[in-house]
């Protein structure tokens, strides 16, 4: 069996491939971006004296921890519009489409998690921090942009960027919503061309490569920005 | 220009501040000590309102602090602040830390609050680390920028928090001198500290506190000449006798 392996598959469907991995890559990005600007609000919502406001936020983060990832992709992508047009009274469910809903979904579940490490990064500044910002006259979101958020961004970057490395792997779970993400074009190849050792051989070194290279490359990082006290 | 009146404060059931009333008058240097746990260093944060407090009332040149009307960002810009651990903020030059709050809070231009900065910089003796960043700065010299931070801000009134205790003792008398300094050209000072020989100096008025009580509130000659309480009689034997 091994002696039929046929590897010049990949080369004759690169450029699928290529597209697909686009896809993973840019589904990867936004989501780390977005799971980051909500996350932080998140954070400092979770960190208010306001306890309706930190309860709530508290109640997102840990229901969104305690559901599986595969099994929020599904609730967003069928029931969700279901739910929309029961509420809105509307005759049909809102079409989202497979791939912006992987967006929404990615955005709302990383935030989650983004939320937990900005909310330490942002506990891990000394207190006295704000008491000198808010001493110099500054207002509290003064205080968190110029003060406290971007040590605490600068504290968490390395966390940030593994967080950002799992995401990237899960983002092949779109691949179940028949959306032609990395993963998702290699199983159609695979099963296409009946090449399933080759096309997922390839497709897990590539997901090696990157995502080793990329973790070597925080770990540099890690070392290079510590802030001096 | 500071007035506290009859203010309490309680960390649960625990009472830390218990009826503390005084008063700072333009220009004058008063210096708050006592027992560690005393309340001091928390009395002095209610001033600027870093400290809520629940009973009483405190103004700042007429203005109350709890007055829910008051702008508080706007009061505390008056009021400049020295933290015990300086505080400078480590992710910015001392060029930054200088002109942020001028910038951002009295709306001057970067160019002004530079000029300003830098002048306070020249003060304090550090104009040549004006590039720098704090964690690159001894002890001392980051304590003197937080002073030139705070007085950058032209503030009307200036609080000290214990502003020489975090530091090694050969860096202490840099940053007295400045205090000193200060005092001596009028500036309006409640000072946090143990340094009895900077008391000695310049204070008009020494507060001795403890167990959350203004225990004693003298000159500073009858405090020196001798305190009318047992407590703060014992607590200077101890601390003068070394």
């Amino acid at each position: 069996m091994i002696g039929d392996l046929d590897f010049e598959v990949i080369g004759r469907s690169l450029p699928y491939l290529l597209r697909g991995l686009q896809y993973t890559v840019q589904l990867t990005l936004v989501a780390a971006l977005g799971g980051t600007f909500f996350g932080t609000f998140l954070a400092m919502a979770r960190l208010s004296s306001f306890r309706p406001v930190s309860l709530t936020a508290a109640g997102y983060v840990n229901l969104m921890r305690s559901i599986p990832l595969l099994l929020v992709i599904f609730w967003f992508y069928f029931l969700a519009p279901v739910i929309v047009q029961s509420v809105m009274g509307w005759e049909r469910p809102p079409r989202i489409g497979a791939e912006r809903s992987a967006y929404i979904t990615f955005i709302m579940f990383e935030a989650a998690y983004f939320c937990e490490i900005m909310r330490a990064g942002i506990q891990s500044i000394p207190k006295g921090q704000v008491g000198a910002a808010f001493a110099l006259g500054l207002n509290y979101w003064q205080a968190m942009k110029l003060v406290i958020l971007p040590q605490a961004f600068r504290n968490m970057l390395p966390v940030l960027l593994t967080q950002s490395i799992v995401l990237f792997q899960d983002v092949s779970l779109v691949s179940l919503l028949n959306v032609t993400d990395f993963v998702g074009a290699s199983v159609k190849i695979a099963q296409r061309d009946g090449r399933v050792v080759e096309m997922y051989a390839f497709v897990a070194v590539v997901y090696f490569i990157l995502c080793y290279s990329l973790s070597t490359l925080v770990k540099q990082l890690q070392r290079r920005i510590a802030i001096i006290h | 220009m500071i007035e506290i009146n009859n203010i309490s404060k309680w960390y649960g059931s625990f009472q830390v501040l218990s009826d503390c009333t005084t008063s700072v008058k333009k220009g004058e240097v008063v210096v708050v000590c006592g027992p560690s746990g005393s309340g001091k260093s928390t009395l002095i944060k209610c001033v600027n309102a870093l400290e809520p407090f629940q009973k009483g009332d405190i103004t700042v040149d007429g203005i109350s602090v709890t007055d829910p009307k008051t702008n508080l960002s706007k009061l505390r810009a008056r009021i400049g602040m020295v933290f015990q651990n300086f505080e400078l903020f480590p992710h910015m030059r001392i060029t930054d830390n200088l002109t942020l709050a001028q910038i951002k809070v009295l709306g001057r231009n970067q160019e002004e609050a530079k000029t300003r900065g830098m002048k306070m910089l020249e003060r304090v003796g550090l104009k040549e680390q004006a590039h720098k960043f704090p964690g690159q700065l001894s002890g001392g010299q980051q304590q003197r920028v937080a002073i030139a931070r705070a007085l950058a801000m032209d503030p009307i009134a200036m609080l000290f928090d214990e502003p020489t205790s975090a530091l090694d003792p050969e860096m202490i008398n840099e940053v007295l001198d400045v205090m000193v300094e200060l005092a001596k050209e009028g500036m309006t000072m409640m000072c946090v500290t143990h340094e009895m020989g900077f008391a000695r100096k310049v204070a008009h008025r020494v507060i001795f506190m403890d167990q959350g009580r203004i225990v004693e509130d003298d000159t500073k000659d009858e405090f020196f000449g001798k305190p009318r309480s047992e407590r703060a009689q014992q607590f200077l034997s101890k601390i003068l006798h070394h």
